[in-house]
């Protein structure tokens, strides 16, 4: 790209504050004299003539717009036209085939004089869009016009489109948002995506992300209304623009590309677009609604979606300009480094006119998609540089940590697409830029993957019954908003390219009941949809929900009194456990033996059955064993009623978890569903049966950490059995000592299950835990669940799919096979880039997820991601994403651990920081080599490798069971990225002085927002409380000099000393502190599905020890401090 | 014990015909087992190409039990071959073939260390049926295959040539 043609080294210091003096000052100057006209002619004037340049682009503009006002009528002929193209004409060259039908004999002097005509009309348009907030920005957006014209005539075609380009590196991101977009929507309406002039009607989708975002909708809206009513200005302008296009543009194949990126980049949000977002949302999710999608699941389109205000154009004026203004203004507030470092960037496209230089352009760039591309990563580089790739000296700057959560990197797509983005909670990748080539991947040394999170609970979420699903014919990919529209009838696969035809149905639209717009349906309106699958999609009816409870009832799991919890919990839930009339439910308990429950709906009380037999299990009565949860509901209460209270004298402490186990799978195999495994010691009886691996003296070696595998493959087996028969084993492992979770944790990772861990369980000598187990059973009983379901993952041609992570069987290269799918459940996945993607500027992922919902439909379940491609190593690092990276690394890691050794995996992950760091440093030459330089977007990169090296599942030295290890392995491997993220890197918040913390609203709560801390003893104050979010579990650590007044208002105890041991729970005092804590801890709560546990600590308090392990910046005898491990790992670099 | 140099001659030219020979028997088997395990790595690679097919539940059973089946094919047919030629090592060795057994030793050495390294729950070494469809195990898995055919093809008409060559020598 263009960085060998002049692209300045990012400067460090001041050295280059001396720029704005110089193309600065020519920008000031050409400022004057283009903003007077914008202000008389006005938007409107403009807009009607602007389409028209861009007319020039879709190849077959005139053709559609005929189809535009006569479809209705004339539906047959146009499908014909339609078959007719399709099958003469190569899919792939579609476009440019379509280019040679027109006639086209063009002289280049009319073209350029028509283009420069149009141009002159951008002028005034772009400034007049540009009032107000900043008069930079709309002297550069000058400037930058002024100067591409010149060199208009060597860019041909794609010169309204670069220009618009160049002018979004400038940086005036909404301004010439608002103005461009409908510009796009309406004029290169058959060729481009549309997100944005739709928007309107599905502004209630966006609603809870952000209010711009409104005003937005209705300002485009208002433009297609204007453009409608002068179509004839339009018409003949058209033609003109057209022919002019096909001289250059013919030998295009991926043209729709080009164009799409170029007007892709239009407009640049900066940083602050990005949290006004993140805030706006994490406001909306504060009250997740978390099963209430069965209320959507009703059917098509929920009318209350598409109830949004019809858009009037008049209040939309004020509100746009009221969202601009950030945007203008955020460009100053950035960094002095950022202005320093970013200004050369944008100039050198603009200059190509005047520069001699320019003459190379066009050997250079012999493909318009390579140059729509540099530009692309030119306009790159000028507005997300700044703050992602600002180098932070690591080893000075003590304050890394944000002050609230780590926002995930927004992706450098122009605003439109952005905002139909899959949100980064469903779908995340470690890099935002996508390198062009494995070797730029690998030059950059760190990993390329996704985190997917697909079943996540939605508060929004389209659902959309069609009896046509429309997927590519080739790849299957569904129709997803970063399609190409070719015109009315064909859509473009963004994927592998095909031309696809746009099925007569899709031409309706449902929401709006109108014809022929296909680019507003809602599967391209949004990223995320649901499809309710036609028949095509089963071949057997959808299964029912089916539930199997399979419960440890030996001395040992009634001694330590789980089952009473259980029971209580299902007898709760059990009008909620997801399901319809056909749901069935059936329980198995198992000690030395084997006991059934017949539950059939007429017996006066339950009957156990007992089968001793445990070498050859056999189902005593097959047929009464799983019933009707309905019709058996008396049966069912009696017998969960009953449960607890019949083993408690049993002196049986074996254990036959396989046999069970073996019962289980013969009762699910016929249907399917979920069974649910309660295990509290050692299986030693029968198939399956364990040795005790551990010793002891070897949990705090630091060299070789053994039994991290499987001791047995009989669990294995077992579950790829389960796995055929769509059968989910979940497994609940309670036990106070070793009971080999290394090998017991396979029954549920290949089958698709999940697994919970509660060590030391007692009900009353353990509190917190049997606290844990009632509201983790309860959510999990309650939650959504997806029975037969697979998941495909598809992504553009070039990249491929090597790995995956999580709890699944791999049924193909891209499938997994998932017999249960559950909404706590997150993947992740590792690719490599076989083929250059030099060719295309965006890349896309689509996740489909099919499954059983429970109420036996038949659903898919699709997400979209959409990615840039760059090709400098630089841009690669302004879109890492370090969360995202950490998790992968932190998947990859078990992996290893488990292939190979701990300490290799430990080796592996400190290398990982190593390389990429001294990777970056190595491209930043001028950097000082002696001091550790990370850039922003990885600033927290050692901190985290760090956190994993001391979290439990790789932490060496320090006194790890070894089902605790494996079950935070288990944990990586399984949870999503926001939960892993707390696991890893839990947040610590002062909470002594909430009232004088800033305050966001949330549905009338007032909530405080302390600022995170370090994860160090430093920050502990014995004057002070706080609370430590660890994901599954709070921590309120009490200082010995805490203020008597908030351990009186917010815990209820007079002082210090009064504070018990085992404290759970915060009292309602009615003080203000009380409030202000309790209603912080509910927000920390409802941000995610399980609900944690919390616990107030003291200093002599047994689980202080559990606290202070989380305080991963301090030294402990085994491992580094923070600063520490940053000077080992510069010694690394250096060496 | 020393042989005339003549009767000493005759008679490892003897063993080498023989052992030649059952080398050529044993290579067209083996390269017979490769064939037979690229066509299974054919048949796990190969997917339907009807999605919606492959998306129905009752298909997914069978896919299942069809991916079980190869791995388990695979994991069998592993020990005859490694025995096979660790086998026919031995008898280039007291037959004294330094050249032929030279070739070999890379090919024993690799399977010693393939064979021993495997660990218990099965990376992707192991045509493990959980972890086989990961693209890069597949990949290597079918990669090592087709070099092991090649390989075993070369060492047959080697063989040959060989044999004919001690054949008409002596």
């Amino acid at each position: 790209m263009s960085a060998p043609a002049g692209l300045p080294p990012r400067p460090a210091g001041p050295a280059a504050a001396g720029y704005p003096g110089g193309p600065g000052a020519s920008r000031e100057a050409a400022a004057p004299q283009a903003g007077p006209p914008g202000y008389q002619n006005g938007p409107v004037q403009n807009w009607m003539h602007l389409p028209s340049g861009y007319g020039s682009h879709p190849p077959s503009y005139s053709a559609p717009s005929g189809h535009y006002s006569q479809v209705p009528s004339k539906a047959a002929a146009s499908h014909l036209d339609d078959q007719y193209r399709a099958s003469y004409y190569p899919p792939y060259y579609s476009a440019p085939a379509q280019n040679a039908l027109t006639p086209s004999v063009a002289t280049s002097v009319l073209h350029t004089q028509e283009s420069q005509q149009f141009y002159h009309k951008t002028t005034p348009q772009t400034v007049g869009s540009a009032e107000g907030p900043t008069q930079g920005a709309i002297s550069s957006a000058s400037y930058l016009i002024t100067s591409a014209q010149q060199s208009y005539s060597a860019f041909g075609n794609h010169y309204s489109t670069s220009v618009s380009s160049s002018v979004a590196s400038q940086g005036f991101p909404l301004n010439s948002d608002h103005y461009t977009m409908p510009v796009v929507s309406g004029a290169m309406y058959p060729h481009v995506s549309y997100p944005v002039a739709a928007g309107s009607v599905y502004g209630q989708a966006f609603t809870s992300q952000s209010l711009p975002a409104v005003g937005q909708f209705k300002e485009t809206n208002t433009f297609s209304t204007q453009s409608t009513s002068v179509p004839h200005s339009l018409q003949q302008r058209v033609p003109v623009g057209y022919n002019s296009t096909i001289s250059n543009v013919s030998a295009q194949p991926v043209q729709d590309n080009l164009s799409r990126n170029l007007t892709g980049s239009v407009a640049k949000v900066n940083n602050q677009i990005n949290t006004a977002i993140d805030s706006s949302s994490t406001t909306s999710s504060a009250s997740p609604v978390l099963n209430n999608y069965d209320a959507l699941e009703g059917g098509g389109y929920p009318e209350t979606r598409s109830v949004t205000s019809s858009p009037v154009p008049a209040p939309a004026v004020p509100q746009t300009s009221k969202a601009s203004k950030p945007f203008g203004y955020g460009y100053p507030t950035l960094q002095p480094g950022y202005q320093n470092a970013a200004p050369p960037a944008p100039v050198q496209p603009s200059n190509l006119g005047h520069h001699p230089g320019f003459q190379h352009y066009p050997q250079q760039y012999p493909s318009v998609n390579q140059l729509s591309s540099s530009l692309g990563g030119l306009s790159l580089q000028h507005s997300q540089q700044p703050e992602s790739l600002r180098p932070v000296n690591l080893t000075q700057d003590r304050n890394i940590l944000p002050v609230s959560s780590v926002p995930a990197p927004v992706p450098n797509l122009n605003s439109d697409l952005r905002k139909l983005n899959c949100s980064p909670d469903s779908f995340r990748c470690t890099l935002t830029n996508i390198p062009q080539t494995q070797a730029l991947l690998n030059k950059a040394k760190l990993p390329l993957g996704l985190l997917l999170h697909p079943f996540r609970d939605l508060t929004q979420l389209p659902v959309i019954t069609s009896s046509t699903i429309v997927r590519c014919r080739s790849c299957r990919t569904y129709i997803n908003p970063f399609v190409s529209f070719i015109d009315q009838r064909r859509w473009k696969c963004n994927l592998c390219y095909r031309v696809n035809d746009v099925p007569e149905e899709f031409m309706y639209n449902p929401l709006t009941r109108s014809y022929g717009e296909p680019h507003k349906r809602p599967e391209v309106q949004n990223s995320t949809v649901e499809f309710i699958a036609s028949s095509d999609y089963m071949l057997r009816p959808p299964q029912p929900a089916v539930y199997l409870f399979v419960l440890d009832v030996s001395h040992n799991a009634v001694e330590a009194g789980y089952l009473a919890i259980v029971c209580q919990s299902l007898l709760e839930n059990l009008d909620k456990l997801p399901g319809d009339s056909r749901t069935r439910i059936g329980f198995i308990t198992f000690d030395s033996t084997v006991q059934f429950y017949n539950l059939q709906e007429g017996l006066s009380q339950p009957q156990m059955l007992i089968v001793s037999d445990i070498d050859d299990i056999f189902l005593p009565t097959p047929d009464s064993l799983l019933v009707n949860l309905h019709e058996s509901r008396e049966l069912i209460k009696d017998l969960l009623n009953a449960l607890p209270n019949m083993f408690t004298n049993t002196r049986e402490t074996h254990s036959a978890l396989g046999p069970a186990l073996q019962a289980a799978f013969k009762l699910m195999s016929p249907t399917g569903g979920r069974v649910s495994v309660f295990q509290t010691q050692l299986p030693s009886l029968g198939a399956g049966l364990l040795h005790s691996r551990e010793d002891p003296n070897q949990r705090s070696s630091t060299k070789v950490v053994q039994h991290l595998g499987p001791a047995t493959d009989f669990y294995k087996k077992l579950a790829l059995d389960c796995s055929g028969q769509q059968t989910a084993v979940d497994l609940f492992l309670l036990s106070s000592q070793y009971s080999d979770l290394a090998s017991l944790a396979c029954i549920s990772k290949y089958s698709a299950g999940c697994i919970y861990y509660y060590p030391s369980f007692h009900r009353s000598h353990n509190p917190a835990q049997a606290e844990k187990l009632q509201k983790d059973l309860k959510r999990y009983l309650t939650r959504k669940i997806g029975f037969e379901a697979v998941m495909r993952i598809r992504c553009t041609k070039g990249l491929s799919i090597h790995t995956f992570h999580g709890n699944f069987f791999v049924r193909s290269t891209d499938l997994l096979s998932l017999a249960n799918v559950n909404p706590d459940a997150g993947f992740a996945v590792q690719m490599s880039i076989e083929e250059s993607l030099t060719d295309t500027s965006l890349v896309c992922f689509q996740t489909a997820l099919l499954y059983t919902s429970s109420k036996g439909e038949r659903r898919i379940r699709v997400h979209t991601l959409c990615l840039p491609v760059v090709s400098s190593l630089t841009d690669v690092y302004a879109g890492a994403d370090v969360q995202a990276i950490v998790c992968l690394l932190a998947n990859m890691a078990v992996d290893r651990s488990v292939s190979s050794s701990l300490s290799d995996a430990r080796d592996a992950l400190v290398n990982a920081v190593v390389d990429s760091l001294a990777a970056y440093m190595a491209t930043a030459s001028n950097l000082q080599q002696s001091m550790l330089m990370a850039p922003n977007s990885l600033k927290l990169f050692p901190l985290y490798v760090l956190a994993l090296l001391k979290q439990k599942a790789f932490r060496t030295g320090t006194s790890t069971r070894l089902d605790d290890r494996v079950y935070a392995m288990c944990q990586m491997k399984s949870q999503p990225l926001v939960h892993l993220m707390k696991m890893i890197h839990p947040n610590l918040y002062r909470i002594d002085k909430l009232i004088d913390e800033s305050t966001i609203h949330v549905n009338d709560r007032v909530v405080p927002q302390p600022p995170l801390q370090k994860l160090s003893a430093e920050k502990l104050t014995r004057e002070g409380a706080f609370l430590m979010d660890c994901g599954s579990i709070f921590y309120i650590w009490i200082g010995k000099n805490c203020d008597n007044n908030f351990i009186k208002d917010v815990l209820g105890y007079p002082n210090y000393a009064s504070v018990p041991q085992k404290m759970t729970q915060l009292p309602e005092v009615d003080a203000l502190s009380s409030e202000r804590t309790r209603s912080f801890i509910s927000w920390l709560r409802d941000s995610r599905p399980l609900s944690p546990v919390l616990q107030v600590i003291k200093d002599e308090n047994p689980a202080k020890t559990d606290f202070f392990q989380h305080l991963i910046e301090d030294r402990t005898e085994a491992a580094f401090s923070y600063y520490e491990f940053l000077l080992n790992i510069q010694q690394q670099i250096c060496k | 014990m020393k042989l005339h140099p003549v009767v000493a001659r005759c008679f490892s030219g003897c063993a080498a015909c023989h052992v030649l020979g059952e080398g050529i028997f044993l290579c067209m088997g083996r390269s017979n087992k490769r064939v037979q395990e690229i066509i299974a790595f054919d048949e796990l690679q190969s997917d339907f190409k009807n999605p919606i097919d492959q998306r129905n539940p009752v298909h997914a059973r069978e896919r299942l039990r069809n991916i079980e089946r190869i791995c388990f094919l695979l994991q069998k047919l592993v020990l005859p071959e490694y025995s096979i030629h660790s086998l026919f090592c031995i008898m280039f060795l007291c037959a004294q073939e330094w050249l032929t057994l030279g070739l070999n030793v890379p090919l024993l050495f690799y399977h010693f260390w393939r064979y021993f390294r495997c660990p218990a729950d099965g990376s992707k070494l192991a045509y493990d049926p959980p972890a086989v469809m990961n693209a890069d195990t597949l990949i290597y898995c079918q990669k090592e295959a087709w070099c092991k055919l090649a390989f075993y093809l070369l060492s047959f008409f080697y063989y040959l040539y060989c044999m004919i060559y001690t054949l008409v020598s002596s």
